[in-house]
């Protein structure tokens, strides 16, 4: 196949960016779309050419890194598929492909068609977890957890982390990422004792992030890799709501941490 | 020089409970007074940050990924082994130790492997605590699986994404130290040297993979959980960037590379398509729990679809060469198993280089639903890369590299022969011996990263004084420049090769000369061209950019350059074990039957090997291997 590629490129956070076009030639369908991507560079050192610079690791679907915006859907458009999961048959000879970076207000573009999703990382900073210690914990099976409860746990869990739903979101909203976060540790029973306190401060670390809140287009779920429910953001705004009420009840005091 | 693990010695049941309480202890008002460096954040790096930093720890943590959620130990699928015996099916920490040691085909430090055994129950306690979401039976109590190399089930799992869900729990501890103050993390950042100062370990110097800026951090012990090498062969199943960059700077600094020839070959890979391929995918050991493996017995029906093959017609060579462990025999063995069945020209598949997985039984068994409930997401995977529906047909399988059992030596208290440098999960050599049983990888890294360094680094503090050296310390300096010399001198060579030139190269001649099977001659001969393609890169490369950007061909010459030099260590390693254990098969040393025929009057020891400056020979030393609760046998799946 002969596929002609538009790409995004772009030095750095502060530097403009422009499209540049590029032929990729040979290309097997039974490539990743990330090895087609190699396969460009390779030509492009070859011509002693700066070659694209993409975020990529474990190539298996799992790690997350991998970003590309694949003719304007993010992972390119085919259901729970991140891009180095996306072969080139799903593609024909000679149709022309856009590349571009996540964009995101909470996420800079660093070069090309990397991002920094480090305000990710806040978010789950702000209380994405269980405050428990190493140690002095009880036998696993001490606390039994209903097998519906803990599949709705491992359904939000799967989520890899790799921002698609932002960048896919009109708005910027990382409440498909929190909402998974937060429905994960609420379905269990050790991730109930702090579950108001979290909401509070995972809603609060998002706002100060820069992401924009949820209105409803379900573009996240429909980009995300995982099959993330939209329901895990209704799950959200409950738990967000609940803790309020609490709070005006007055057992704890809803501020950030 | 014959080394000394420092392990316990007496009865083993008590082995580390009475060392535990030989260990020295810092009070918790002197710990902030430390600061430790941790480098990578994957099961072992991340579990140890978190914990340090909650006893109080000053950590500074460093991965190269944008964030510590992304560490290979994610990919792992199948599940995290722990000696519970919650089914009532005879397990115990006996169990699983001499499951470890027979499995590792003896190679392996007996009290280590007892150590990992007796923690793994605290490993499942202590992640179910962290809202890790295990699989649940409808009781509600912890479900289980099985894994090769053991006759019951142990292997605690969450879907196929045990890995993953295991990492997430670490990284929020680690998301909750950081958050409290007590770690620093530093993503995108990529040591390329280690500092040592009067004999101690005192820093590392690192790369900004963002803005290219070589700068020192310096602190009183250094931890390095930096995984494994097998991306020495190309084609593996490790993440892109995974590398031995950290572990061979270290071993250049004096730390020693123990068992370097260890790597294992996972039998249940995902066959290569083309030349285009930049990695290999594993299907999870889980797999053969229920899917059962199978090539035509005759060569004439090899093209045929598989569905035309009557049962008659079909070798399921693992359950006939090894009845009582059938489909669940170790890595090595099946392995080795499916690349003779290869051999004998009944592989299947385009290139011919596979086997089948079949699930058509089970499925007829226990339903679809079933099977898809327990493996889905291994299926669809399977079926983004190959375009094959792995419930309607059998899927195709190959063994491929997959983890690194060699790593930097370290003695009972994970500390290498340099005084303060650390090493955890893969990147030590302690536990595996010379081949990982399935579902242990992910034991190890959280049993040296939650249960052991916070005990024993502390016995190695007590014993410093805090501080006393900057990063404007000569050694420092130093080792910055250095860096940026090496950088400098890699960017200048301007010639037309790609990094990604050499890499195949040198992994498509390690694979055929240093892979499932070696032999003199194969090693003789890839210890003759190695130094052909290190000259060839060191005049040939081309690295279009500058050091003082975001560089990726940067980074991934700086990988490679180290892989091609850490190759000639593999090989030579290899070379000198004139015997066959696990993962090293010599085919000089092998049974009637095709085992492997290891030589312990002769070989019974980890082999260290000491770096002795550039172009000298390393200088190996020995630590023997003492059998005296697991004894020495051959080692039969049958």
């Amino acid at each position: 196949m002969e596929l002609k590629l538009i790409v995004w490129r772009q030095k750095g956070p502060d530097e403009p960016g422009w499209f540049e076009n590029y032929i990729a030639r040979n290309v097997s369908q039974d490539q990743s779309f990330l090895e087609m991507l190699d396969q460009v560079n390779e030509d492009l050192i070859r011509k002693g050419r700066i070659p694209i610079a993409f975020d990529h690791d474990c190539r298996e679907g799992i790690c997350g890194t991998c970003s590309a915006v694949v003719n304007g859907v993010p992972h390119g458009g085919f259901e729970r598929t991140t891009v180095c999961q996306l072969h080139m048959r799903k593609f024909k000879d000679g149709d022309a492909i856009y590349i571009e970076p996540w964009r995101a207000r909470a996420f800079p573009i660093l070069r090309d068609l990397v991002v920094d999703r480090g305000a990710l990382d806040k978010l789950i900073q702000a209380g994405g977890y269980i405050s428990c210690h190493t140690g002095g914990v009880p036998d696993g099976n001490s606390i039994p957890v209903s097998k519906a409860d803990s599949d709705k746990a491992m359904d939000a869990a799967q989520c890899i982390g790799c921002g698609a739903c932002v960048a896919a979101c009109p708005n910027g909203s990382a409440m498909l990422f929190v909402g998974a976060k937060v429905s994960h540790l609420a379905a269990l029973p050790q991730g109930q004792v702090e579950a108001p306190e979290r909401v509070v401060a995972m809603i609060q670390a998002m706002r100060d992030c820069g992401f924009g809140n949820c209105s409803n287009h379900y573009e996240c779920q429909a980009v995300c890799p995982k099959d993330i429910d939209v329901k895990f953001i209704s799950k959200l705004n409950r738990e967000f709501l609940t803790a309020l009420i609490l709070a005006k009840a007055g057992p704890f005091k809803a501020t950030a941490g | 020089m014959i080394l000394d693990g420092k392990a316990p010695t007496g009865p083993i049941e008590t082995s580390w409970i009475r060392h535990r309480s030989d260990l020295k202890l810092v009070i918790p008002a002197n710990r902030r007074k430390y600061r430790i460096l941790v480098v990578g954040t994957g099961l072992a790096g991340a579990s140890s940050a978190a914990t340090l930093g909650e006893m109080g720890y000053n950590v500074e943590a460093f991965c190269l990924q944008d964030t510590p959620r992304r560490a290979h130990s994610i990919a792992a699928q199948g599940g995290i082994n722990a000696a519970k015996n919650y089914l009532n099916d005879g397990d115990s920490v006996f169990r699983l130790f001499h499951d470890t040691i027979k499995g590792g085909d003896f190679r392996a430090r007996e009290a280590d492997a007892w150590r990992m055994a007796e923690v793994s129950q605290y490993i499942i306690d202590q992640c179910v605590a962290q809202g890790v979401p295990f699989a649940r039976d409808y009781g509600g109590y912890l479900d289980t699986r099985s894994f090769g190399g053991a006759q019951v089930s142990r292997t605690f799992y969450a879907r196929g994404q045990t890995g993953q869900q295991l990492l997430l729990g670490a990284y929020s501890a680690l998301s909750r130290q950081i958050r409290a103050g007590t770690v620093r993390m530093f993503p995108r950042t990529e040591m390329l040297d280690l500092v040592v100062i009067g004999g101690r370990a005192r820093g590392i110097t690192v790369r900004d993979l963002v803005t290219g800026e070589i700068r020192s951090h310096v602190g009183d012990a250094v931890i390095l959980a930096t995984g494994g090498y097998v991306n020495v062969f190309h084609l593996s199943t490790n993440a892109m960037a995974c590398s031995v960059t950290a572990a061979w700077k270290a071993y250049k600094k004096g730390a020693w590379f123990a068992n370097p020839c260890y790597t294992q070959i996972h039998p249940t890979c995902i066959p290569q398509s083309g030349e285009h391929q930049s990695k290999l995918t594993l299907m999870s050991e889980s797999l053969r729990n229920d899917g059962r493996c199978w090539v035509p017995k005759r060569k004439s029906d090899v093209g045929k679809p598989p569905g035309e093959i009557p049962e008659e017609d079909r070798d399921y060579y693992l359950e006939r060469k090894y009845p009582s462990y059938g489909n669940l025999a170790p890595r090595d063995i099946a392995s080795r198993a499916a690349k003779e069945q290869c051999d004998d020209g009944r592989g299947v598949g385009p290139t011919g280089r596979g086997v089948y997985l079949e699930f058509k039984e089970s499925i007829e068994r226990l339903g679809e639903s079933v099977i898809r409930e327990r493996y889905g997401n291994l299926f669809e995977m399977y079926e983004r890369i190959t375009d094959e529906d792995g419930y309607k047909v059998p899927m195709r399988i190959y063994p491929a590299p997959h983890y690194a059992m060699g790593g930097l030596w370290v003695d009972y208290n994970l500390m290498s022969n340099l005084p303060g440098l650390f090493v955890l999960g893969e990147a030590n050599f302690s536990v595996h011996g010379a081949n990982r049983l399935g579902a242990s990888a992910l034991m190890q890294g959280l049993a040296d990263g939650y249960f052991i360094i916070p005990y024993t680094i502390a016995d190695y503090l007590a014993r410093i004084r805090p501080g006393g050296v900057s990063t404007s310390d000569t050694e420092c300096v130093k080792s910055v420049e250095d860096v940026k010399a090496a950088l400098k001198r890699l960017l200048s060579i301007k010639g037309d090769r790609s990094v990604n030139y050499f890499r195949k190269e040198l992994g498509a001649l390690l694979w055929q000369h240093c892979g499932m099977e070696r032999s003199r001659e194969s090693l003789t001969e890839a210890l003759a061209r190695i130094p052909g393609i290190r000259d060839e890169f060191r005049e040939k490369l081309r690295i279009p950019g500058t050091a003082a950007e975001f560089n990726q061909q940067l980074e991934n010459a700086v990988r490679a350059e180290d892989f091609i030099e850490f190759a000639e260590l593999l090989c030579t390693d290899a070379l000198h074990r004139n015997e066959s254990c696990g993962g090293h098969f010599r085919v000089e040393h092998q049974y009637e039957d095709g085992e492997a025929k290891r030589d312990d009057p002769n070989y019974c020891y980890s082999a260290a090997w000491e770096y002795k400056g550039p172009g000298a020979p390393p200088e190996l030393h020995k630590e023997p291997l003492r059998f005296e609760n697991v004894h020495l046998m051959v080692r039969s799946y049958k």
